[in-house]
């Protein structure tokens, strides 16, 4: 991902809310990866980062995921790196926890898990919503 | 008011680079900018000048080229997805350009608005 | 906020969880596949006619027009074309897309 860090120019420190919507689940399509490597780049232009995970986005954060049978790049760890790139607000929707029989204890990092109206009111808050 | 726009979908599988060229299309001739539009995911594939439809069907990618010629609209290409996925400047229809993820970013920052097209 | 919808509900969850966290005095805007939504007699109508209580809800023309189903629209769901989608844009200091 560092390849990418080459055209870091233009903030003007400006800090806007920017959050990064992630709904599907890893491995099926490319969307979580390449969600991920946004998240990583945004860490350089010191903006207000939220991420949020809800619907099969949650399954994004699941322990213990072994990719070596299918073959393809195991990148569940990255998310235990967000910490150092001083990413730290993860959000969970609590609603799409429940509807697939998971908690908190079942991700791969510490996030705070916000009920749906609680979820709605910090989407409002943003000045920029970008979707994976 | 200053208008970004993401594209995540390739050409002609999906409708979202069709929504997304008449929403700018539109949006210029109300008077707004597209400053830029980022292609991201398997939107990198809107990019290719080896594009070459039926006669009768719509040129996905000549029309975003047109917006960038008449407009100035900077058509941005991700890197990473585009070499993921074989695009490389020497395919590369007029008016895009191959650049890093930043410029995602910056446009979410530097426009008023930031608007995705995809699945 | 705006929120823009744009899978159809009964293939995709985008249409419901939008709805499930979208604030009330927010805009919804259902294009291409999903302004079968906004129609009668569609499974999701009941949804988007108790959405409304809360929520203003759009729907692209020109898509629901291409679906053949602009002779079907569901009362008090607003048409708009690409223009009125720019303004609901601009409109709105905030857009998100349910993809």
């Amino acid at each position: 991902m560092s390849d990418m860090m080459d055209d870091m120019e233009g903030g003007e420190g400006v800090v806007k809310k920017f959050m990064f919507v992630n709904r599907k689940a890893p491995h099926g399509t490319v969307y979580a990866l390449e969600g991920l490597e946004v998240v990583l780049i945004s860490a350089a232009f010191d903006q207000d980062v939220s991420m949020v995970f809800t619907d099969d986005g949650v399954y994004e954060l699941i322990k213990g995921m072994n990719t070596k049978g299918i073959e393809v790049k195991d990148f569940s760890k990255t998310y235990r790196a967000l910490e150092g790139y001083d990413i730290e607000k993860l959000y969970v929707e609590k609603a799409s926890m429940d509807a697939r029989g998971l908690s908190e204890d079942d991700l791969i990092v510490d996030v705070t898990v916000l009920d749906s109206a609680e979820m709605a009111s910090l989407m409002a808050e943003q000045d920029v919503v970008i979707s994976f | 008011m200053k208008i970004g726009i993401m594209v995540s979908e390739g050409p002609y599988n999906h409708q979202a680079s069709d929504t997304a060229y008449l929403f700018a299309r539109t949006a210029i001739e109300k008077g707004h900018k597209v400053p830029r539009v980022f292609f991201y995911h398997d939107g990198v594939n809107n990019s290719t000048k080896l594009t070459e439809p039926p006669q009768d069907d719509r040129h996905v990618v000549n029309r975003w080229s047109k917006l960038a010629e008449d407009h100035g609209v900077d058509l941005v290409v991700c890197v990473a997805a585009g070499m993921r996925r074989g695009i490389k400047d020497e395919i590369l229809a007029p008016g895009f350009r191959i650049s890093g993820l930043g410029q995602l970013v910056e446009a979410g920052i530097q426009c008023d608005r930031l608007v995705t097209f995809g699945d | 906020m705006l929120h823009i919808v744009n899978k159809s509900a009964t293939e995709r969850n985008s249409l419901e969880s939008c709805l499930r966290m979208a604030t009330k005095g927010s805009a919804v805007l259902l294009i291409e596949d999903a302004v079968y939504a906004a129609t009668q007699g569609s499974e999701a109508a009941a949804k988007i006619q108790s959405a409304m209580a809360d929520l203003q809800i759009y729907a692209l023309g020109p898509d629901m027009e291409a679906r053949g189903m602009a002779g079907r629209v569901l009362d008090g769901v607003k048409l708009v074309d690409y223009g009125g989608f720019v303004d609901l844009v601009t409109e709105h200091s905030t857009c998100q897309s349910w993809l």
